[in-house]
Formats: C-alpha cells, structure tokens, sequence
C-alpha cells in the first residue's frame, strides 16, 4: 500500500542525509521526497512516499520518530488530504500532432513553457491521477524527457497538518 | 568569563561527572590533550582506537555510567567504528569525542580528514559536528542526554580543530530540551492493568528478560514480580544477570544456544511477558513458530522494538523499571499467593525438562573440556566476579555455565558479536573497579585481535586475568563447517601458530601460565585470581568440543540438537 508521509524535521545539517539512509539501511523504498523550509527558518516540512504492508509502515513511521531531528510524524493514509506534483514533460511535436499536444494541454490546464522545433514542453500540476491521466495520454505521441517534483501534502480543514501537538 | 574550546570541553565533561576518559591521541586533538592533561579527569591511553571504545564500553556496561572516548581525525575516527557500532548494537550509552580538520578545509581530502559523520550515522544514536564554538557546550550537553536517557546508545561528536581553538565565554546550559526526542517513560495506565489481567489468568507462564533490565536497573523489580507470582525467567544473553541465575526460577538463557528447559518452556508458554528485549533472531529460532500458544505483552522503552519481528498482544512502551513498578502496586489487589501455588504443575513440567538435558558434559580423560574451566571458575568465583568474554564458542559456554548472579557483571558484545572485545572491555572495567576480579574469557582468535592492550592493562597496573581457551580453532566457525559443511575446515584452523601466550605475557611485563592437564585448572585458577598483577592464563582444551543445545538456524526453538 502506499503511504504518504508529513514529517517535520529541524533544518539543520545533514538531515535529509539522515532520512535517506534509514530508508536504504532498513531496505524501505523511497517513490519519492520532497523537502524545503517552512515559514519558520529553523524547521522543514518533508513529504515522502512509501510503500509497503502495515507491519513495514508501522516500522517505518516508528523509525522516523526515533531520529532525533524529527520533529513530527504524520501519516496520510486513510485521512483527508490535498496533495499535488509538479510535472515538466518534453513531448515530440510533430506538424501532425502539434494541435493534440495543445489540446491535452489545455484540458488538462497545463501550460506550454517551452517551444523547440520538434517539441513542446509542459507544466503541468495536479494530484496523483491527473498526472497518470495526462503522462498516459502524452506517451502515445512520444515523450522525449520528464521532471518530476515528487507529491507535496497537507491535511484538510483548519488543522495544520504538522503543528507539533 | 571567556575560554577556549578546549577548555570548554573539559569543563563540560566534569559537568557531566565524567571521571574517566579512554583515548588515543593526533594532531588534530592536540590542544584538547593539553588541557585534558591538567584536569582531575583520568586519562587511559590505550594503543588502538577500536579499544578505547570498547574499555568505554566495557566501562560503561558495569558502572552504568556514560562511557568517554577521545580520538583523533582521520584514521583514529575511523577505528572507533566498529566499537560504535558494538555499543548501538547493545543499546551502551557513550560519548565519542572526535578531532576533525579545520571547519574551511572539510571535503577538500586533506590530511587525516574522514567523513566520521557520514560513516557513523547508521550505528549511532545520534551524532554532530560542532561547526561553531558557541554551539560547543550545549551540544556536548545534548550529547550526554542522547547517550543516557531513553534506550541508551553511542552519540559522537565531531570537533573540528580550529573550533577547539577559538574563544567564547562559557555558560553550561541549565536544562536540555530536544523538541523531536521525547521518550516515554511510564507506561499507559489503562495497558499496565490489562497485562495484570492477563498475567493473573495464564497457567504457563513465562518472563522473557533482556537488557533492557540492565540498562534499566530493573533487577530488584524484576526478581520481585518473578518471585511474588512464582513465574520462571528466561534470559537472553545481554539480560543475564538481571535475575539471579542460580534461583530456582532461573531457566538460563533461552534462544540458539540456549537451555533445553528455557527453550521448551517459551514454546509450551500461554503468557510471554517479554520485558527490555527485542525478540532477536538468536532468540526466536523459525519466526512463525516462535511461543505458538502465547499471548504476548512486551514491555520496552523503543517502539521500534515493539511488534517489529513478532506482532505482540499487549505493548506497552514505557522503563522497565517504572512499568513493573506499576505491575507490583496493581498486584497488591491481587491473591498472588494463591497464584503462585496454582502455578505448581508448571514448574514441575519446567523441573522434568531440566532432567531431559541439564547442560551436562563429560570431563574424563587428558583433555581439558572448555565447559570445565567455565563451571570451575563460577565455583571459586561464586558469582562475585566481572566477566568479560571474547565471542564464539568461549562466548556460548559462558552464558552457560557462568551462573551470574547480579547484573552489570556480564560485558558481552551481544548484538553485532565483536571477537576483539572482550580484552578492552575487562580493561575499563577494571579502570571503573580496581578492587574486584575482573576476568577476560577469550578464544584464541579473538585474543589476537586486539591483543596489543596487555601494554595498557600493564602500564595501569590493572589486575586483569585473562583466561584463553586456546583450541588452535576459529570454533564457533568450525563447529558451523562440522555441522553444515561437510566438515570442511576453511580458514578456521589458526592452531599452525600459536604464539606461546606465557612468553607474550611476559614480553609485555605480565604474568603468564599455562595449563595442559585437568588436574591442574583448579590451582592454576586459584594461583591467578591471587596474583594482584595481570595474568594470561592459557588453557589447552579439546580441539573439536561442539555448543549444545543447538537451535539450527531456520528451525523452531523446540527442535534443539542435544549432541
């Protein structure tokens, strides 16, 4: 099953070290992590996303507290979340498929941000299913190069997701 | 007022009670050393890093004590490692100080430079680099808490040289609080009772008892609850000692080498009461076979620990020494005597297995049997002694034989199992008590590992009595290769030299003895416990002696080889 994860970790030095080795220490999979500063300088929000069956998550949500930078340990699953990615998707675009390309785009309320003679690339931001959606519909017409952002998190209603209890 | 970095790491450490440091000297330390040098702190030099860990270490187990190390850069950091991880692994709190270059020349591969940060991340409890001496103080501060409290472990701190030169003024932090690091001490109320219930309500039993007792100092509570409700104790090989082992109730160790009734007992137990123990894959034998009839309640202060390799009943996270407080109070409600008498038939069932194998050995012939020397030197040590061992066979027979009777006597490197341990561990040991027996059981593989500290032992006039079990084998090794490998010996025969231990002891200024017959353990034991020097005494025993029982690995732990 997968799992996203909210941690709020001090921003000092050497932390996302310190989570990427648990991860490959204990074999846990990583999909993806995403971290930066919040509005406190001195804390990060990270959000990460695993895998695996409950005893592992269990392990792996009881490990992320045990690291001393780790402020606080939420789990998603299950709860009410918005969540949201960023894509950059360089697609080929040929004279015939150029106006498809354009159309999926708008569609799917992507922005063009760059035009080569052969290709178009798009922004596209959006929840776990868009992005399926539109990188499923784009790979029939060739996709030359793909960035992605990794999930970014946040629990719904007033409640901050993080909010050291 | 203003001090130096150097002198701020002094005046912490006498803050923090630290009465002994264990190191080994660089450039990149140098001025700590002088100032180190002028305080009332002892300063044991030793000649390897790796056993100045591990004398922490040894220190650390049987004082209950925070454990110091001082290292250099580079190498020297780099040689602590895997007494770091040693100590992780057995959850043993101490603080290794280590020199670095100077903070503008970190990652540009300069001389003596090591990534001890990154290296040490995954075997310590937690670790840092000071990159500003105004951060100094209050990092080492941290650093102790991290090390004691919670489930104890290794904590290194990196100190870069021109840190250690700077200036600031001094103020040693009142209080410590780390906002992500907030462990549990006592346990939920509501699952303290319900283990109440369930244990009141079992007909079979059993105390599962690890190091957490130790760490906790849970001996006394321990030993309480055992006897107030007549449950018998199994150990596992780092909780030996947290219930005397010569008591009626003890079973002895349980797990791979464990006893026949301490292992029988878990598998036909209704009740596990696993207190301070991590259900290890020594322990458990086959995993989905582990105790089949039990409900579960694991009492320990890491939830990690918790529901990790086996799902359990009733966790209750929380010290072990609080948790069983809370028991015995709950019990005061209860007829516990009644309980006690129930539980009869129990201990009779425990009583018939004991008689199926009681760890019995044949000592006839020329041969020294290695068990001998272990019984003979619980005999005439009644249980008083500190013993450190090595690892392998030497180390199995040990835990067998030795019935330790108080906890904080048994140095064993359990968890990661360190041949090289046990010689540096007996030495801080008796650094921590100059006025008790401290032994070394060793192989003649592990000896060699870390066999240049007879320099220290004998420079500090430490007493020490190093006992060899000398086999000419890796044993535990080439018991494997006897059983499973079609008795190919490969690379476990060290035999072909084996230096004379009693010119080595005396090449280094202590005594040495050796002992070929069966006759003549029992005087040589007694000559060498009288000797106020240290003494190697080398034993020659039976080549090819086998540990049993014998959980193979994969079965469950009731399909023990006996022989």
């Amino acid at each position: 099953m997968r799992h996203v994860i909210t941690l709020l970790v001090e921003n000092e030095f050497g932390v996302l070290a310190r989570i990427a080795g648990l991860f490959s220490g204990r074999g846990f999979n990583i999909e993806s992590l995403c971290v930066a500063e919040t509005l406190d300088p001195a804390v990060s929000t990270m959000t990460l996303v695993t895998r695996g069956d409950d005893m592992i998550i269990e392990q792996v949500l009881k490990q992320l507290n045990k690291l001393i930078p780790v402020i606080k340990v939420v789990d998603l699953f299950e709860k009410d979340f918005v969540e949201r990615e960023m894509i950059l998707v360089k697609v080929n675009a040929t004279r015939e498929t150029r106006e498809e390309i354009l159309r999926v785009s708008e569609i799917f309320r992507g922005k063009v941000v760059d035009v080569g003679a052969k290709t178009y690339t798009l922004e596209v931001t959006g929840d776990e299913n868009k992005v399926r959606a539109i990188l499923n519909l784009l790979k029939p017409l060739g996709i030359k190069e793909l960035v992605r952002t990794g999930r970014v998190a946040m629990l719904r209603g007033s409640k901050a997701s993080t909010e050291p209890s | 007022m203003k001090k130096t970095g150097g002198q701020i790491v002094v005046e912490s450490l006498k803050r923090e009670g630290v009465d002994t440091v264990f190191n080994y000297p660089g450039g990149a330390v140098l001025s700590l050393f002088h100032e180190l040098d002028q305080s009332s702190m002892r300063q044991i030099l030793v000649r390897h890093e790796q056993a100045a860990v591990h004398a922490a270490d040894g220190y650390a187990r049987c004082t209950g004590k925070v454990g110091v190390v001082l290292v250099t850069s580079g190498p020297g950091a780099t040689n602590t490692v895997t007494g770091i991880a040693t100590a992780h692994m057995d959850s043993i709190p101490l603080v290794i100080l280590t020199g670095q270059i100077p903070t503008p020349l970190i990652g540009n591969d300069a001389f003596q430079e090591a990534d001890i940060i990154g290296i040490t991340r995954p075997c310590t409890k937690h670790n840092f680099l000071v990159k500003d001496v105004r951060e100094l103080a209050k990092t080492i501060k941290e650093a102790f808490y991290i090390a004691r409290s919670g489930r104890p472990g290794p904590v290194l701190v990196d100190l870069p040289k021109d840190v250690i030169a700077n200036s600031t003024e001094f103020k040693y932090p009142e209080k410590v609080f780390i906002r992500g690091y907030q462990p549990t001490y006592e346990g939920h109320p509501g699952q303290v009772q319900r283990a109440v219930d369930l244990m009141i309500k079992s007909k079979r039993p059993v105390i599962y008892a690890g190091g957490g007792i130790v760490s906790s100092n849970a001996s006394k509570e321990l030993t309480l609850l055992a006897e107030r409700l007549g449950i018998p104790v199994a150990m596992t090989l780092m909780g030996l000692g947290g219930f005397p082992g010569n008591t009626p109730l003890s079973l002895g160790m349980l797990g791979m080498h464990g006893t026949y009734r301490a292992n029988m007992a878990v598998m036909e137990s209704d009740l596990l009461i696993a207190i301070g123990s991590r259900f290890d894959d020594r322990v458990t034998g086959k995993i989905e076979a582990f105790a089949p009839q039990a409900k579960i309640i694991h009492i320990d202060i890491d939830p990690t620990s918790i529901s990790k390799n086996v799902r359990v009943d009733l966790p209750i996270v929380g010290d072990c020494k609080r948790v069983i407080a809370k028991i015995l109070t709950l019990l005061e409600e209860e007829d516990t005597q009644a309980y006690r008498e129930g539980l009869g038939k129990w201990r009779h069932q425990i009583e018939r297995w004991k008689a199926v194998h009681n760890m019995d050995y044949q000592q006839k012939g020329d041969l020294i049997k290695p068990q001998y020397i272990i019984e003979k030197i619980n005999e005439l040590t009644r249980g008083d002694a500190i013993i450190a061992t090595e690892v392998g066979q030497h180390q199995m027979w040990t835990a067998q034989y030795y019935a330790f009777t108080k906890p904080r006597t048994f140095l064993t490197s359990g968890g990661l199992g360190t041949m090289g341990y046990g010689l540096p561990a007996a030495l801080g040991a008796q650094v921590a008590f100059p006025n008790k027996l401290v032994i070394d059981i060793s192989g003649d593989g592990s000896f060699q590992m870390n066999s240049q500290e007879l320099a220290t032992i004998v420079q500090y006039q430490l007493p020490v009595k190093v006992v060899i079990l000398n086999n000419g084998f890796l044993g535990m090794v080439r018991q494997w290769q006897e059983l499973f490998y079609e008795k190919r010996y490969a690379s476990s025969s060290i035999g072909e030299v084996s230096p004379d231990y009693v010119k080595l002891a005396e090449a280094y200024g202590a005594v040495g003895l050796q002992v070929r017959r069966p006759e003549d353990v029992v005087p040589a034991l007694k000559k060498a416990f009288s000797i106020p020097k240290p003494v190697i005494l080398e034993f020659i025993v039976d080549r090819e002696e086998n540990v049993y029982p014998m959980v193979v690995a994969g079965e469950p732990l009731n399909q023990m080889r006996l022989v």
